[in-house]
Order: C-alpha cells, then structure tokens, then sequence
C-alpha cells in the first residue's frame, strides 16, 4: 500500500504541475485550467502549476476585497473555500498524506539516513496561527494607503512558493534577478530549514506551519473517508504508535486532527485488524483483512 | 415481521451524515462564490506571476 501512496503522490504531484512547456515560453502556465483547486500546497506560480493555489488565492482574495466591494464584486473567496471544504468533508487530511506536492519532498527527505526527531506536539498549533493569522485576518486588516492588503502567507512565509515558483523563476527569467532582497532571503532561510528539517524529522512543514493542512485538520472528526478503530478488538499494544509518521498515537485518538491517513498503522503495524478505512461509516475490505462485525463498529 | 426487520437494521453499518451535511454546506459555498463570479477573478490572478507570493516582489 505504501508504494500504491507513493505512486498517487507522484501522480497528483504531475497532475497538478503537468504544464511542461515553461522551459520554451519562460513564463508560467496561463490556460483555462488554472481555475481549478488544487488539492495540496502547490504556488500557481510554479512555471509547471496547472491549478491554483487555494491558500494563495484566498489571501489575493481578500486583501483586495476592500477594492472588490467598492466595486460591488463580493469577492469573499467563497468559491475556493467552498471548493477546499468540499475537498475537506470527502477526505480531511488524507490529502496531505496522498495529494499534496510539498508533502511528497518532505517524505522523500526524510528516508535520507540520519538520526530522526521527535516533533513537540505544541508546535502542531503553530499551523492554526498561521491560517488564522497570516492567510485571513493580516490581508484582511493590515492595509496601505490605498486599501490594499498583502498576502502575508505566501510573502513572507511559504517554502513551497519559494522552492516551486521563486527559485525557478529566477533561474527562467533573469531580469527577476536585480528585485531579489531581503524579503527573498528571509523566504529562503524558511525553505532551507524546513527542507533541512524534514531530514531529521517527519513531515515538519505540514505539522507546525502548513494552513492549508490546518484547514484540513477541522474536518478530523466528519470527513467522509477515515480510519476507524474497533476498541473491541485493540489490544492496546501501541505499534500503530511508532510508524506512524505524524506521531499520533491512533488507538488513544483515532479522530486526531494529524492523521493524514497514510494507512501506515492499518497496513503495516496493527496485527489483530483492530483499524479499517471505513466511508461514511462503511469499512473498506482490504486484502487480508477480515472486516469486524457492524455491532462492534457501532 | 418485527424480529426480521431489527435483524436487518442490524446488518447494517451505521451510516455517518456529518460528512454529507458538510460536503453539502461547502458544496453550497462553492457554488454561492461561483454565482458571483468569483472564478474568473481568481483565475486571473492565477495566471500572472505573483511576484510577492514567490518573495521578489
């Protein structure tokens, strides 16, 4: 099953970059499909991005909204948000663990053999401070002259945008090259040590600072598509514990708003078929899992 | 006939509607920002660089 992950991830990765002709035109993609959400943190700026950006659109959004409304555009970012929690009740999280670009570099670092850390579970909230802050209320209220806001996130935060979009960029058009300051430096100390920590720790960007996941996170408990434990049958011998990569500890909590539903602990740990993928209620009937009875689901 | 229908209320899975109910709201959300045409804005900012997004500009 990890491999069949590691295959979606690769797919969805091309899937939402697959615009390959930015090497001829030096420029991103401008075609129609950029009206469509992307389901992971993925810059639209990227050359190769074929979708836009729900986190990076929801900023633009907003920080023009006092221009919009003027204009009586009431452009509140309805369409992305609803498209995001759309995307959120279907699957929750599991978008992280199967969809998201920036989550795929980040596993691929971490199989680099070095010592590994532990991540403070404090931190996780770090990513609730971000969406709230940076994506919603400082574009919203922090505004110049003119009544125009910023997008925080994406300006003074964001690796993936850096690593997708500024970095190619700049190589693609020098011209680019001379507007590089202090801003650009800040945004690539973050991406370094993200990537750099990613090394030594599972997955680090989307547990402290990714809104996007963030947002995800709020449907933990009523997404269509999730594990689910039959207490009847754990044992409570804790090996889903230890592989998995987010560090939740699934029989203790196995709505936890961390759970990207990689199937780690199903697949490769849980021994007595105590975790199912269930939809809507419904377990899935994997090979070589038996399903528990209805009652004990109930 | 009541015994056979508790039996097959037993048989089957409980069914979860909080998804549906959300997927239903935001589905709602969606197509509320889609009527006012929220798309074409977003998809034109789309296609231009956002040169603060990526930390030149």
């Amino acid at each position: 099953m990890e491999t069949v992950r590691k295959w979606v991830q690769l797919f969805m990765g091309f899937l939402m970059n697959g615009s390959w002709s930015f090497p001829f035109t030096r420029s991103i993609y401008q075609g129609p499909l950029k009206v469509i959400c992307a389901p992971g943190l993925n810059c639209y700026s990227c050359p190769a991005a074929t979708t836009y950006c729900p986190m990076g659109s929801i900023q633009q959004l907003l920080s023009g909204l006092r221009f919009a409304l003027e204009n009586s555009q009431f452009y509140f970012g309805l369409s992305v948000v609803g498209a995001i929690g759309v995307l959120g009740g279907l699957f929750g999280r599991m978008i992280c663990g199967w969809a998201c670009p920036f989550g795929f570099i980040q596993e691929l670092l971490y199989k680099i053999p070095s010592k590994k850390f532990r991540i403070p579970r404090i931190l996780s909230y770090g990513k609730f401070m971000f969406l709230i802050m940076f994506v919603i209320v400082l574009p919203l209220v922090v505004v110049d002259d003119f009544g125009a806001g910023q997008p925080w996130y994406c300006k003074f935060v964001c690796p993936a945008g850096t690593l997708e979009a500024g970095i190619p960029m700049l190589l693609m058009q020098p011209n680019l090259r001379a507007t590089v300051g202090l801003l650009f430096f800040n945004k690539f100390v973050i991406m370094i040590t993200f990537l750099g920590w990613s090394v030594f720790s599972s997955r680090p960007f989307c547990r402290t600072a990714c809104p996007l996941g963030a947002f995800y996170a709020l449907f933990s408990k009523v997404r269509l598509i999730k594990l689910h434990l039959d207490e009847a049958k754990c044992t409570n011998c804790k090996a889903c514990h230890l592989v998995c990569p987010m560090e939740v500890k699934f029989n203790e909590s196995p709505d936890d708003y961390e759970c990207i539903s990689c199937l780690a602990c199903m697949n490769k740990a849980c021994k007595f078929d105590a975790i199912t993928l269930e939809i809507g209620g419904i377990p899935l009937e994997t090979p070589g899992k038996r399903l528990p009875s209805p009652s004990k689901i109930a | 006939m009541t015994p056979r229908t508790s039996t097959r209320k037993q048989n089957k899975w409980p069914i979860r509607k909080a998804p549906l109910a959300v997927i239903s709201f935001f589905l709602l959300l969606w197509l509320a920002g889609n009527a006012t045409g929220e798309p074409a804005r977003v998809l034109e900012q789309a296609i231009r660089v956002c040169l603060s997004c990526i930390g030149i500009g």
